[in-house]
């Protein structure tokens, strides 16, 4: 999957988004992973990370299938703690840690090298940012996936601050019309960046959507920025 | 994906929400609609909204009244009132169109979820991309465009001609009839999924060449088409391909990187 790969804005946007996801290869190192990919979380956990989730399942904001009717007064912007996602983990899939500082994410690499899970372990962002840290961390990189941006039919793309928001779930399960329409929230004053934030990350099925980047986003959108 | 006319009450809160833009409000019976031919059956409707399940009639009573009143009731906009969507049971072509859509349900071909294919992702263990190879991920339909598979088509036959070589264990791959020629399976080539991704592996000298097939075939493509290039480093974690990047115009500041810490640990784990 290319879920973390081509998010849309320029270096300076991407300073708050470094992406760090542990995953098995089916028929080589699946075996006992569960509780890997847990105390991978919880290590992560240690060096705040603007948010943690599993893929399938989310991260702190998702759907519910049966939501009271007071929730249109008064609903919280998160859904499930850290702890509630760790627990809940009984399968196989990737899960994921969102760091918005190279500082925090270098330390969470320094332990996830020493803790030597045996698993494969990524780091979506900027790759020269993360190459550097890796360095210092102790830990060589084996391999690089260059993320080359758009082509072909760029007029069906929609405006900047949009795919910005959008792009952030790699599966396209956030809707440019819904990125559109929190923003419009936020500019009229009707949602805050936190609310639009969340309503947003509930669409992110791996949950690997930033929420700090998009409030910073949404914050932009809320003076005009177009 | 249907919507049940019963249930609706044409909120709209649906219409954002669709990837694809395929749910309109019918003004004929004033409820959601979802047009077939471009809903790619991604679920993001029925699986990521949340639902109440409110009586319908009482939900239309009063949105009638308020309307009346000229007041506008403003909802959590990532919720359906009346639980309406209605998933059907897909039958084959269409069945593909979730396969590539719904990142919740695995390929068939991989067993991979998503988009099906593991990548450089684990590259430490499978040793999918090689020293002195390249490996190119050409996605298309994202973000939010959707693609038809003709569009794909007319691309990995494009690759196949300059002696690309196709990855095996990929969606699309599976849905060729022959990976020689690209030629994908004619029963799906008008179907229309959200994302689909034509992974491929070359010499790395290729790189070049690579890339301006995709760029002129991009070029007369009506959907939006993601690169992704993948390369292995050295022992000091440096490659070559940036700089070969940079010479062909390309601007590359972000990606995935693999940091190595894989191992074949299945074999150790038994043991124990």
């Amino acid at each position: 999957m290319t879920n973390t790969l081509h998010r849309y804005g320029s270096p300076e946007s991407f300073q708050d988004d470094f992406i760090v996801f542990i995953r098995s290869s089916k028929g080589r190192n699946e075996i006992g992973s569960v509780p890997k990919l847990k105390a991978f979380l919880r290590t992560a956990l240690r060096h705040r990370p603007v948010t943690i989730s599993q893929y399938r399942r989310g991260s702190t904001v998702r759907p519910s299938e049966n939501l009271n009717p007071i929730v249109h007064w008064r609903r919280p912007v998160q859904d499930l703690t850290p702890e509630q996602i760790i627990e809940a983990i009984t399968e196989d899939h990737t899960v994921a840690a969102i760091f918005d500082t190279p500082e925090a994410m270098e330390a969470f690499l320094r332990e996830v090298k020493a803790a030597d899970w045996g698993l494969s372990v990524n780091v979506a962002g900027l790759t020269g940012e993360t190459h550097a840290c890796a360095k210092r961390a102790g830990v060589c990189r084996h391999s690089v996936e260059y993320s080359l941006g758009f082509q072909g039919a760029l007029d069906r793309l929609p405006e900047r601050p949009v795919l910005e928001l959008s792009t952030m779930c790699g599966h396209s399960m956030v809707s440019p019309n819904l990125a559109r329409k929190m923003l419009d929230l936020v500019r009229e004053g009707r949602r805050t960046p936190e609310q639009a934030a969340a309503y947003l990350g509930r669409f992110c099925s791996c949950g690997i959507f930033n929420p700090t980047r998009a409030i910073r986003l949404l914050e932009a959108a809320g003076g005009g920025r177009r | 994906m249907r919507i049940d006319s019963q249930k609706c009450v044409a909120c709209g809160n649906c219409l954002a929400v669709c990837p694809v833009s395929a749910i309109s409000i019918d003004p004929a019976i004033r409820r959601a609609t979802v047009d077939r031919d471009e809903c790619v059956e991604c679920y993001a409707c029925e699986n990521r909204m949340s639902k109440e399940h409110l009586n319908p009639t009482l939900v239309r009573a009063i949105r009638g009244f308020l309307k009346l009143l000229r007041i506008r009731f403003d909802p959590e906009p990532d919720v359906c009132p009346t639980s309406a969507f209605a998933p059907e049971e897909l039958q084959w072509p269409r069945s593909i169109r979730r396969a590539f859509s719904d990142p919740c349900i695995p390929h068939e071909s991989t067993g991979v979820y998503g988009r099906g294919t593991e990548e450089v992702k684990t590259n430490d263990v499978t040793n999918r991309v090689r020293p002195g190879e390249v490996g190119f991920t050409v996605e298309f339909g994202r973000p939010a465009v959707g693609t038809r598979f003709r569009e794909v088509q007319a691309m990995s036959m494009a690759l196949a001609r300059i002696g690309a070589v196709f990855e095996k264990n990929n969606p699309v791959t599976a849905l060729m009839a022959d990976p020689r020629s690209g030629a994908i399976n004619p029963e799906v080539l008008e179907e229309k999924v959200l994302s689909a991704i034509v992974e491929v592996r070359a010499p790395q000298a290729m790189l070049p060449l690579v890339l301006r097939t995709v760029k002129e075939v991009s070029a007369g493509l009506d959907t939006v088409v993601s690169v992704g290039v993948a390369v292995r480093c050295d022992g000091e974690g440096e490659n070559s391909v940036e700089a070969v990047l940079a010479a062909e115009g390309v601007r590359a500041f972000r990606g995935k990187t693999n940091l190595g810490l894989g191992r074949l640990t299945n074999l150790e784990t038994a043991r124990a």
